[in-house]
């Protein structure tokens, strides 16, 4: 037990968990977004394998490392916009079209990786975000290196979140996409574009999660290997049902979720660690997400016409 | 006619429109004009066109011929956008509201631009109460859409049409989930809006409101213009004739001699689901040999009620008996096996299975029982005999047993439906909107049905949005409001507007003489 | 835009989108070819001969296809119920744990004991596997497409965690792996110096299973009722949470005998790479039968082909070999516009 409350007290315990948490507040934010307009995106973990290439495939070839984020974005948006022409206007299984995006995404990527590298078994390193610590705020203990002694893009997801509330629930573009997601006839009775509305969210939804992927890369590992994101993606849909669709609690979920995937991590080196084999500690990030799903599962908030397509010949 | 509406404006003018969905000509050259400040009713059977031709106007469907000309100027085809910025508002039979928001954002969703930031909401939320203190809407801004009334919904839809200067208001149906209390107010709603100088089309198929409310009658009959008359120059009979094209005998009911109770509810309760009420002490007796009709707004239990008889609720309290027996158990299967025939509210999502040919949709309440299914065998011959056996019966018009059922005809669905459930000759019968949106053929046999079953004997619960269907055809009617059941009342012995009454909850809470 | 139903397509129609969507699969793959600087003609040339080139290159492929004639059962069979059972990978793993569990000498039984005793343990696990999900989504209304996905990182950590500890080979050299099957529960070949194993038999006569399954018994009918309106299906009375239920039973059972096939027939032993993504290819596989079990058998072959074709070709022509798999999304997204095309017309207005 004295371990666990070591591990809790240690400001690099709790920079941890802001790291581990960054990617998936980006993810989360995207797949949001989508199923706040009504669709579900199930591309989201080949999307975040894409950006992730992407955004380090940038940089590796001398590109900036803000061009980086941009250009994995784009290439999320790209996807977005595969999933989103497919399951929108056509209104094609969300279910089938996500897998098949994040297939799609996946092999891509593979073969692109492939292609620029053909005979690379250590994958190159990059020069990643730097740590930038905010002046003064992160000389506070604990909370001060955990929160602000970040890298620019984890400083960019707490950001994204404000803006993703502000723009949900302040704004005409905001209120259009929850009315999408739960009556799109409403929607279109307001001379709405509900075609439009759900594509725009999925592809700027779509290309957040590249970012989200892109982080991995250029701001926690700094190099992309094979099956890096590992079910982050997953994890991510998880993540947005158990923040009840909003996105001040889907933070809190992923904060949540870096704790205790931080706290796995370091108990792996812990006398504890020295008994239980290490996949039991890797299978809890994963165990704890299918918990939380059963737990949120009780609450209905889900947009009501999630995964319904809408069509003008059908009312 | 021309003369004497001459003086004012045209301010709607359509020409010629044509619709067609693949083999289906839903609008065939159809023409009219609307002048300022007047209602005119669009009136037509279920299937006649009003509809599309209104969603034509408001840019949802583009015609394929035909042009429309709005205060002179043409409209562009296919752009609700422009039809809302020429001042066309349009209150569709199902709402389009958006549950999670407040009534305020739906009113003011797509207002304003998309990419612009914000809302002044306390002057949007002033407009809105100035607005429904004109025309007296009584709503709540803030309040969460999910939460209202019916009622309370349309006053929504018409508010949003008003708040963005409509002025041509088209309501479809507006009246169907009305009491009437409710829709006289609606009423006096539209009066103050013609003389306001607004213009409005009002669809319906009811003769009465028709008369009541409209300056003209434009009616449709199987997609063409079949007539269009001064009110006041036409009457009742002749609004009938115009619409179904032969004169109308409404269904002659004999008195009926009630035998047993069959179905009996005593103080029964179930639970309630998000905003539907469930059942709340309900009483309730289903005699043989007589038409139980159920009045109420929708949303007052009546799917409670429906759920419970069919077997997929249980009462949490109270007690049910079939026969004079409490059933041990309670399920779909337990209410079939029982002898309730089920005709459901929802023929698409709840009656059929759209790609399951008409075969496989005969069968699907009996499918696990001999000789349709033997030892966890299916017998297809069978099943397809059967279902041979209710088209013919059942007059269901379709290429054969192995059509896809999606390809027929809302009448021959239901008429499949009714076939199915009534073959094994039920003692009960539950019909929950039995002939909502079908044309006059299909409702004149599937009320012929419903009668000759009473006349064998079979107990029947008649559920249905249309009160008149109620009064014409039920031999007592009970009230529903809040989960909460009337007393019984017998044949005759309330008008409409005494029912009315009750279904806006008069009467409940032990005033009942008050009614 | 707007679709609007087509009551009776042509047969131009059904068959013209289909091969629409195919030509565009083969010319994507084509001009990745060129992006990887190679000639998209002798490229696809060689994916076909190396598919099908020869008698190696044909039983190779039907090697490959055994697993997802499996896989693509299991996925066919949930779809079809509207069970959206992405964990055939995981089911998989599970099957495969278990014929090691039986077949490393912990029974002695002859063959014609063993082999059957191994399967049945394989389809059991599989089948509880998958019911996990199918009663949270039963009982609780939880997704199953995120519990099944989340369940194969757990089931495959188990798996390691097995190789690492109890099912470790002693004589493995420290590699994760398990003991090497007994010669008894190995599935033989179907003819004498083939690679072809049994297990390609046992995956046709399940799709005929299947098949019978579904348009002869009650239990297919109920599956194909809850899967097409679960709504109407409570409604007129069907036990929709055990047809679920046992649509997951079935379901998961497939997919472990894919993991089955491939360490007694195929591999010998169960290390952590013996299945590159079967259970998520066998959507693909079920996809492109549209979900029928007899074509899932010919989908299969055709993926297979694909994959086996790719690999020979990427040795050859120096095409990274992820072209298959890229090709084989395409076809997937494109098939299903294609299907939905030929059931609707796209208008304007």
């Amino acid at each position: 037990m004295m371990e666990i409350l070591d591990i809790l007290l240690s400001a690099s315990f709790w920079a941890a968990v802001i790291r581990i948490a960054s990617p998936l507040i980006f993810a989360t934010m995207g797949e949001l977004i989508c199923e706040r307009a009504g669709v579900l995106n199930l591309g989201i973990e080949g999307i975040m394998v894409a950006g992730a290439f992407a955004g380090w495939m940038t940089v590796y070839s001398g590109g900036g490392l803000w061009t980086g984020v941009i250009v994995a974005m784009m290439a999320g948006m790209l996807f977005g916009l595969v999933h989103a022409t497919l399951t929108v206007p056509f209104g094609l299984s969300q279910h089938v079209v996500g897998l098949g995006v994040t297939l799609l995404a996946t092999s891509a990527t593979y073969f692109a990786y492939r292609l620029a590298l053909p005979r690379v078994n250590t994958p190159p390193r990059i020069e990643a975000f730097q740590p930038l610590p905010i002046p003064y705020l992160s000389d506070i203990p604990i909370i001060g290196h955990a929160l602000f002694s970040q890298t620019p893009l984890t400083y960019l997801a707490f950001v994204l979140v404000a803006v993703v509330s502000v723009v949900l629930y302040r704004t005409p573009l905001g209120l259009a996409l929850r009315a999408a997601g739960e009556n799109p006839s409403a929607v279109a009775a307001q001379g709405l574009s509900v075609t439009g509305i759900r594509m725009g969210a999925v592809i700027v939804g779509s290309g957040l999660m590249a970012v989200g992927g892109a982080f991995l890369t250029m701001s926690a590992f700094n190099s992309f290997f094979f099956e890096m994101v590992n079910g982050r993606g997953w994890i991510c849909i998880a993540l947005v049902v158990f923040g009840a669709w909003m996105p001040g609690k889907a933070l809190l979920g992923a904060v949540l979720f870096g704790v205790f995937d931080a706290l796995q991590i370091r108990l792996q080196q812990t006398t504890l660690g020295a008994d239980v084999p290490y996949q039991v500690f890797l299978m809890m990030p994963f165990l704890l997400s299918i918990l939380a799903l059963v737990v949120m599962s009780r609450r209905a908030s889900v947009p009501a016409a999630l995964m319904v397509p809408f069509n003008k010949g059908e009312r | 006619m021309a003369d004497q509406l001459g003086a004012q404006e045209v301010v709607l003018r359509l020409d010629g429109i044509t619709k067609r969905f693949g083999a289906l000509t839903a609008n065939d050259a159809v023409s009219f004009s609307l002048h300022r400040g007047e209602v005119v009713a669009l009136l037509g059977e279920n299937g006649a066109g009003k509809t599309t031709l209104m969603n034509i106007l408001f840019g949802h469907y583009t015609a394929d011929e035909g042009t429309v000309e709005l205060f002179g100027q043409p409209l562009p085809p296919g752009n609700p956008r422009a039809a809302l910025a020429a001042g066309v508002g349009m209150v569709h039979q199902h709402f389009t509201l958006a549950d999670n928001l407040s009534v305020l954002e739906n009113i003011l969703l797509g207002t304003r631009p998309l990419w612009s930031f914000g809302f002044d909401r306390a002057s949007a939320r002033a407009r809105i109460v100035q607005l429904a203190r004109d025309f007296g809407l009584s709503v709540v801004p803030e309040h969460r859409v999910g939460n209202l009334s019916v009622g309370e919904r349309q006053r929504v839809e018409i508010l949003k049409a008003l708040y963005r200067d409509a002025r041509i208001l088209i309501l479809d149906e507006p009246t169907a989930v009305l009491t009437p209390q409710e829709t006289d107010a609606l009423f006096v709603t539209l009066r103050k809006m013609v003389a306001k100088g607004l213009s409005v089309v009002f669809i319906s198929h009811k003769l009465h409101e028709v008369m009541a409310i409209s300056s003209r009658v434009v009616v449709l009959r199987h997609g063409k213009l079949a007539g269009e008359v001064a009110t006041g120059q036409t009457d009742r009979h002749k609004l009938a004739e115009l619409m179904v094209g032969s004169e109308v005998k409404s269904p002659e009911l004999r008195a009926s001699t009630p035998g047993p109770a069959l179905l009996t509810l005593s103080q029964i309760s179930t639970p309630d689901h998000g905003n539907a009420p469930g059942l709340k002490a309900a009483n309730l007796a289903l005699h043989a040999g007589q038409i139980t009709g159920l009045a109420g707004v929708s949303g007052n239990g009546q799917a409670a009620l429906a759920d419970l008889i069919a077997g997929l609720e249980r009462p949490v309290s109270g007690d049910m008996a079939l026969h004079g027996e409490a059933p041990a158990h309670w399920s779909p299967r337990a209410a079939m096996d029982a002898g309730i025939a089920r005709i459901p509210e929802d023929r698409h999502k709840t009656g059929t299975i759209a790609d399951f040919t008409l075969t496989e949709n005969a069968i699907l309440e009996s499918y696990s029982q001999a000789p349709f299914s033997r030892r966890g065998w299916m017998n297809w011959r069978a099943a397809r005999d059967f279902a041979e056996q209710v088209i013919t019966r059942y007059d269901v018009r379709c290429p054969g047993p192995d059509t896809r059922i999606r390809l027929l005809s809302g009448g021959n669905m239901q008429k499949l439906i009714l076939g199915r459930a009534m073959e094994p000759g039920p003692k009960v019968i539950l019909a929950n909107q039995p002939v909502r949106g079908l044309d006059i053929g299909a409702i004149s046999f599937v009320h012929g049905q419903l009668l000759a079953a009473r006349d064998r004997g079979a107990a029947i619960l008649l559920m249905s949005e249309d009160l008149d269907e109620v009064m014409a055809l039920s031999d007592v009617i009970q009230v529903i409001y809040e989960g909460r059941l009337s007393p019984p009342f017998s044949r005759g012995s309330m008008t409409a507007a005494q029912l009315g009454q009750w279904m806006a909850g008069g009467g409940f809470d032990g005033d009942a003489h008050a009614a | 835009m707007r679709l609007e139903p087509i009551a009776n397509p042509t047969l131009a129609r059904t068959l013209g989108f289909p091969l629409i969507a195919l030509t565009l699969t083969v010319l994507i793959g084509s001009s990745l070819a060129m992006l990887a600087g190679a000639n998209p003609f002798a490229t696809l040339g060689l994916i076909l001969k190396g598919a099908a080139g020869s008698r190696f290159a044909i039983l190779e492929t039907l090697n490959r296809a055994t697993p997802l004639i499996f896989t693509g059962l299991a996925v066919a069979v949930a779809f079809r119920a509207k069970l959206w059972n992405i964990g055939a990978e995981a089911q998989l793993y599970a099957g495969a744990v278990m014929a090691v569990l039986l077949g490393t000498g912990a029974l002695g039984w002859p063959s014609g004991l063993l082999l059957p005793a191994m399967a049945g343990a394989a389809m059991l696990a599989g089948a509880l596997v998958l019911l996990g999900p199918a009663i949270l989504k039963v009982r609780f209304g939880v997704d199953e497409v995120v519990t099944t996905l989340l369940f194969n990182f757990v089931v495959l950590l188990f798996v390691s965690m097995l190789l690492e500890g109890p099912l470790k080979d002693p004589m493995g050299m420290g590699w994760p792996q398990s003991s090497r099957l007994i010669p008894e529960a190995r599935l033989p070949r179907i003819i004498d110096g083939l690679r072809l194993h049994w297990g390609f038999g046992l995956a046709i006569l399940s799709a005929l299973v299947v098949w019978v399954i579904q348009s002869r018994t009650t239990l297919g009918y109920e599956m194909r009722a809850v899967g097409q309106n679960r709504q109407a299906a409570e409604f007129a009375g069907i036990p929709v949470g055990r047809v679920i239920l046992k649509t997951a039973l079935l379901s998961g059972g497939l997919a472990a005998l894919a993991g089955f096939s491939e360490v007694a027939g195929l591999k010998g032993n169960l290390t952590l790479d013996i299945s590159p993504g079967f259970g998520y290819t066998g959507i693909i596989v079920a996809m492109l039968a549209l979900l029928n079990p007899v074509g899932v058998v010919v989908s299969a072959i055709f993926v297979a082909g694909v994959f086996v074709g790719a690999d020979s070709m990427s040795r050859a022509a120096g095409v990274p070999t992820y072209i298959a798999n890229i090709m084989l999304a395409t076809a997937l997204l494109t098939m299903v516009l294609a299907i939905a095309l030929t059931r609707f017309n796209v208008r304007r207005g």
